[in-house]
């Protein structure tokens, strides 16, 4: 063996240790039962969660369309801003990332909560008594969950998306004018098509997260709309303690994230490669 | 020929305090092979947007057919420009690229094949519809730009120093091209560029420009014979500049001795600029030269020999199809014909605040 090979051994252990045997370990207990034999049993027993796939697709995916509309025209106005302002506009925006997530996700229950930040001003300016209630339901909705996941993961819309479109060539948009594009024609025929790899490792690296989450909807959707990442948790540590459907629901969750990158890649087929932060 | 298609009046320029353009008046004929020559931050590429809207003029018109289009935004003017680093669309193929001007103009769909080939055939790379613009050479790359925006028909083509990227060889042969595909499609090209030989081979006027002011415009045998003023004698060729002075008309003196000379209508005793071209300088036997000296190095340049003679106050740079050695002494022989006196260009006054802006 010569010295480059040697040297990747260490990575082959981590590798094999730490992400080849685990994900077999998952493939295996998918297929077993309590007593031991192979069974396709987890898999049939899935359908009585249709619900909780459902909720969780819609919900990741509303909360990336709401990274993508909120993200892109951020991005799009700082890449054009000057090289000071978006040093300062990058760092607020990392700036929460500093800050422990189960931190972040608690101060939004205290803002949202029946007597949290909004209801309590909402009570006091006399809102609450015009509408004769005496508090609107925020939290334990599954707003607050689609809340949690675009404030915790709109950076990792904006970041990619705002790299790609500060690398655009200035001279790109002068030769759609040239040819005689207006700003609009501009945008879309030439600076949303280029920037179309920020945007699919945008949305990856939103989604992914989001449909696998289970902290924000345990404290902010109150444990009420019960998602993927809730019902895996409740098979390996929580009361129903049957980590075999817990693999099966990994695995098949794991193929559909693999399912939605393969289609994404195919759309950026060709693109500059997608900007991974 | 005739026709002034697009005129500059008065144009002058401020990027912050820096004054890029000075007083630019310039007109354009229709169907002609006009040329901005000069050095980096003399301000070509600066004019070349102007014409091509990217720029306003802080004082003075921009005119296209009698017409003021200072404040006519790009898309609406009907210039196209092949840009310096081609600035081809990456996310669309050569086939797209081409056809996103007609697409934006509304052409029909159904046309638009048909004008795309007939494009690609003019710049020589039939059958590439479908490649990928990334693929593609520089040279390719600079075609394919060069048809998307002929494509459009549009009344005068701007070119940015657009060879400025490829290699020497290709460079020529695409001097050549250019030049074929403007008689071709006759339309007029203003083309930018710091090479000397490619605006003197190309064009059909030349513009010099130096510290954002025009130095002297000209057919290209007129620049070349009769430069204006030291700097274009000097910038376009090689030359010798000397100082001297006119006693008298037809009368010149420099490294201490009087020469005749064809030029005239200089103040008596007025301090000029002499120029010489090396090509024009016959190396004669030591006691027969008007001014001697020694040789001082000798280069084979392929068809001549780049020669330096050293005299007592100036060393002369010698074109020469006879070889000479270094330490030979020898004599200078000039032909009044060869003796080109100029003005003493009047200095700029800002010239020491100036940084180049390229």
């Amino acid at each position: 063996m010569n010295r480059k090979r040697i040297s990747t051994v260490p990575y082959v252990i981590w590798m094999a240790l730490f992400v080849v045997i685990p994900l077999l370990l998952i493939v295996v207990y998918a297929f077993t039962t309590k007593d031991g034999g192979f069974s396709l049993e987890n898999f049939s027993e899935l359908g009585s969660y249709t619900a909780v796939f459902i909720r969780s697709i819609v919900l990741a995916l509303t909360a990336t369309v709401i990274c993508l509309v909120i993200g892109y025209p951020v991005s799009y106005i700082l890449a054009r801003e000057s090289a000071s302002f978006q040093r300062i506009s990058n760092m607020l925006i990392m700036l929460p990332m500093w800050i422990n997530f189960l931190l972040r996700t608690y101060a939004w229950m205290s803002i949202l909560e029946n007597t949290g930040m909004i209801n309590r001003f909402l009570g006091k300016i006399g809102v609450l008594a015009l509408l004769g209630v005496d508090h609107i339901q925020l939290i334990n909705t599954n707003g607050a969950v689609i809340l949690g996941m675009v404030y915790n993961y709109l950076p990792f819309m904006i970041l990619p998306i705002f790299s790609v479109i500060q690398r655009l060539d200035r001279s790109l948009i002068e030769a759609a004018q040239d040819l005689g594009a207006t700003g609009f024609q501009v945008f879309t025929k030439v600076i949303f098509p280029l920037s179309l790899p920020g945007v699919l490792s945008g949305i990856t690296m939103v989604f992914v997260p989001s449909i696998s989450t289970f902290a924000i909807s345990k404290l902010l959707g109150g444990g009420t709309s019960l998602l993927l990442g809730d019902l895996i948790e409740m098979q390996f540590l929580g009361g129903a303690k049957n980590p075999y459907l817990g693999s099966a629901i990994s695995l098949i969750m794991m193929i559909m994230v693999m399912v939605c990158m393969l289609i994404m890649n195919r759309f950026g087929e060709g693109e500059e490669e997608a900007v991974m932060l | 020929m005739s026709e002034r298609l697009i005129l500059l009046e008065n144009i002058n320029k401020y990027y912050g305090t820096q004054h890029i353009l000075k007083d630019i008046n310039l007109y354009v004929r229709d169907k002609e092979f006009v040329t901005l020559l000069g050095p980096s931050g003399c301000g070509k590429t600066t004019t070349l947007r102007l014409i091509g809207g990217f720029e306003r003029p802080d004082t003075g018109n921009v005119y296209f057919n009698g017409k003021i289009i200072n404040d006519v935004p790009p898309n609406k003017r009907s210039v196209n420009t092949v840009f310096q680093r081609y600035a081809l669309f990456t996310h669309l193929n050569v086939f797209d690229n081409i056809a996103f001007g007609l697409r934006i103009s509304g052409c029909p769909e159904s046309e638009i094949p048909l004008k795309v080939r007939e494009m690609l055939r003019l710049v020589n790379l039939k059958g590439y519809e479908s490649r990928d613009v990334t693929s593609l050479s520089g040279g390719e790359q600079q075609r394919i730009a060069i048809a998307r925006a002929l494509v459009n028909h549009p009344k005068v083509l701007l070119l940015d120093e657009p060879l400025g990227a490829l290699d020497l060889k290709l460079r020529k042969e695409m001097q050549r091209e250019l030049k074929a595909i403007q008689q071709k499609v006759g339309i007029t090209f203003v083309y930018v560029t710091h090479d000397q030989e490619e605006a003197l081979t190309m064009s059909d006027t030349i513009v010099v420009m130096n510290k954002g002011r025009i130095q002297q415009i000209g057919t290209p045998v007129d620049v070349y014979n009769e430069p204006k003023n030291a700097f274009v004698a000097d910038f376009i060729g090689e030359s010798n500049i000397i100082d001297g002075t006119m006693p008298e008309d037809l009368l010149v003196k420099f490294s201490g001795r009087d020469f005749k000379c064809l030029d005239s209508g200089f103040e008596p005793n007025e301090p000029v600029d002499v120029v010489v071209r090396p090509e024009d300088i016959t190396i004669v036997p030591y006691d027969k030269g008007q001014l001697r000296g020694e040789v001082t190095s000798v280069t084979f340049m392929g068809v001549h020999y780049d020669i330096r003679i050293k005299t007592d106050d100036y060393v002369w740079t010698v074109h020469s199809i006879r070889q000479a050695f270094p330490g030979e002494n020898v004599g200078i022989y000039l032909h009044p014909d060869d003796i080109h006196i100029m003005h003493k260009s009047i200095p700029e006054p800002s010239d020491e605040e100036e940084e180049e802006d390229e």
